[in-house]
């Protein structure tokens, strides 16, 4: 049977593959029937078109490869970012933007932590309000107007797999978003970040 | 879970052990001691060797070790462990187990006045490391602020310096509210008003000009700033007469102040931190323009 396995490379691979995905089995497949995974908290609500927007823009720009969204149940982090995550907050988030890296603080609950202005003077120039931050600048977001010819079929993606967008959200998505900076969007995103759950501690 | 991925969970995970143990055992004896497998790769051979014995107890030893684990902490489907454990559970217990270490320290420096508080050392290394997580984000880490975000070491308190003016502020935050002059007052308007500005702040300033704008300012700006320009607290209004500025003391950025407004914002903290540490960082803060 050796003999057999090892001189067949498509069997091989095969194999491997049945070897490795038990334990992926055993661990994914379950959560897809959990119901504390699947449905969406009390009051949780699909974003708005702005703030979709200003998460698609948090996505271009990378922000989840050096900050996280996801608080975990350890005391020295429910300390310093508040209660931690929990999944019916993100039922409506494709993707997730959990992220495994940080380089700068999580941001899962970073909505309403500083003000807007604080936000802009950030983004703009990171380095006028924390003096020892290494994150770049991205003078660029506020010259960039939101491009909205694609708003409205990002919803219709959205509502399709299930995001509760009703059609006249969708009719009505760029509605009021004429000349908006994608720094307001991406600022609009970050301060409804993990408001949900306002307990901190 | 339903019991149908309950047991989906369980049969996975034993199988998956049973499966390796038995290729484990399969794998003990080999059919020809000392003789090669008789693969040849560029000229080198292979011993058909047993798997050493270190290497197969080890494996059987983490098999048992899986078993132990499983029994003791929840992994198979539903059922729980013999221990309960769950992430929530574990983080509530070292909250628990914090409260009790730390809680005396916080009730002992509670039952402290804010003003005493300050003069003890421990208490403020303590609150040097909440305004650290907490403030320095905006106010700096020495506390020396940024452009428009006040500076707390210079001794000016646009919002009150007083134990229950900042216990205020810590708790609920503050929005500022200096309206927009654009549509009231002209270019002229604007002009003048800032020369009177940088009148009353000591500097040079274009007399005629200056005096235009004193009027302008008696009906527009004294309601908050006070006719002296000196500021009122209750209303976050800033005194103008000094040399500190929260958004630039230059005439360009006081008329641009002017024309635009501004709402400068302090959030609330009183649903992030307990009335024990904002009491300390109330005393922190309070020290931070008399060091």
């Amino acid at each position: 049977m050796n003999d057999l396995i090892e001189k067949n490379l498509g069997l091989l691979i095969a194999l491997a593959i049945v070897a490795i995905s038990f334990g992926g089995a055993v661990e994914i497949i379950p959560l897809m029937s959990q119901r504390h995974v699947q449905e969406p908290m009390e009051g949780l609500k699909p974003y708005s078109p702005l703030v979709l927007e200003g998460r698609d823009i948090y996505i271009r720009e990378g922000c989840n490869n050096c900050h996280s969204q996801k608080i975990r149940p350890l005391r020295a982090e429910v300390e310093r970012y508040g209660h931690y995550s929990v999944s019916g907050e993100m039922t409506y988030d494709h993707p997730h933007l959990w992220g495994s890296k940080r380089t700068g603080p999580d941001l899962a609950r970073v909505g309403g932590l500083y003000s807007d202005d604080w936000h802009f003077a950030h983004l703009m120039d990171p380095r006028s309000v924390v003096p020892g931050s290494n994150m770049p600048a991205y003078p660029w977001l506020f010259s960039n107007e939101l491009n909205l010819d694609v708003t409205p079929r990002k919803l219709r993606a959205l509502q399709r797999i299930g995001v509760p967008y009703s059609d006249e959200d969708i009719a009505n998505a760029t509605q009021g978003l004429e000349g908006v900076t994608e720094a307001e969007a991406l600022v609009a995103f970050l301060q409804e970040l993990g408001t949900l759950i306002t307990e901190r501690r | 879970m339903s019991s149908g991925f309950s047991l989906f969970v369980i049969l996975g995970t034993l199988g998956s052990l049973i499966v390796f143990t038995l290729l484990l055992l399969m794998n003990r004896k080999v059919s020809n001691p000392g003789q090669t497998t008789g693969h040849e790769y560029d000229g080198i051979e292979e011993y058909d060797n047993p798997l050493p014995a270190w290497w197969f107890w080890g494996f059987l030893l983490s098999i048992v070790f899986a078993l132990g684990y499983l029994i003791y902490y929840p992994g198979l489907g539903n059922f729980k462990g013999l221990s309960g454990w769950t992430s929530a559970g574990q983080l509530a217990q070292q909250q628990a187990d914090a409260d009790e270490r730390f809680g005396p320290i916080f009730a002992q420096y509670r039952a402290i006045p804010v003003e005493e508080l300050a003069t003890i050392p421990a208490a403020m290394r303590m609150g040097q490391r909440l305004f650290a997580t907490n403030c320095a984000q905006c106010h700096g880490s020495a506390g020396t602020g940024a452009y428009g975000f006040p500076n707390l070491t210079d001794g000016e308190w646009q919002w009150g310096q007083s134990v229950e003016q900042v216990q205020a502020t810590l708790q609920n935050g503050r929005v500022a509210v200096m309206p927009a002059w654009n549509g009231v007052l002209d270019a002229y308007g604007i002009r003048d008003v800032t020369e009177y500005v940088m009148q009353i702040s000591g500097r040079d300033a274009i007399a005629e000009q200056a005096t235009a704008g004193q009027a302008q300012f008696a009906q527009l700006c004294a309601a908050c700033h006070g006719a002296d320009g000196k500021g009122q607290p209750m209303l976050g209004a800033p005194d103008l007469t000094n040399d500190r500025w929260l958004y630039g003391g230059s005439r360009e950025q006081i008329s641009d102040v002017l024309r635009h407004g501004r709402n400068g914002r302090m959030p609330g903290f009183s649903d992030r931190l307990d009335e024990d540490r904002l009491h300390i960082l109330n005393a922190y803060v309070r020290s931070l323009s008399s060091q």
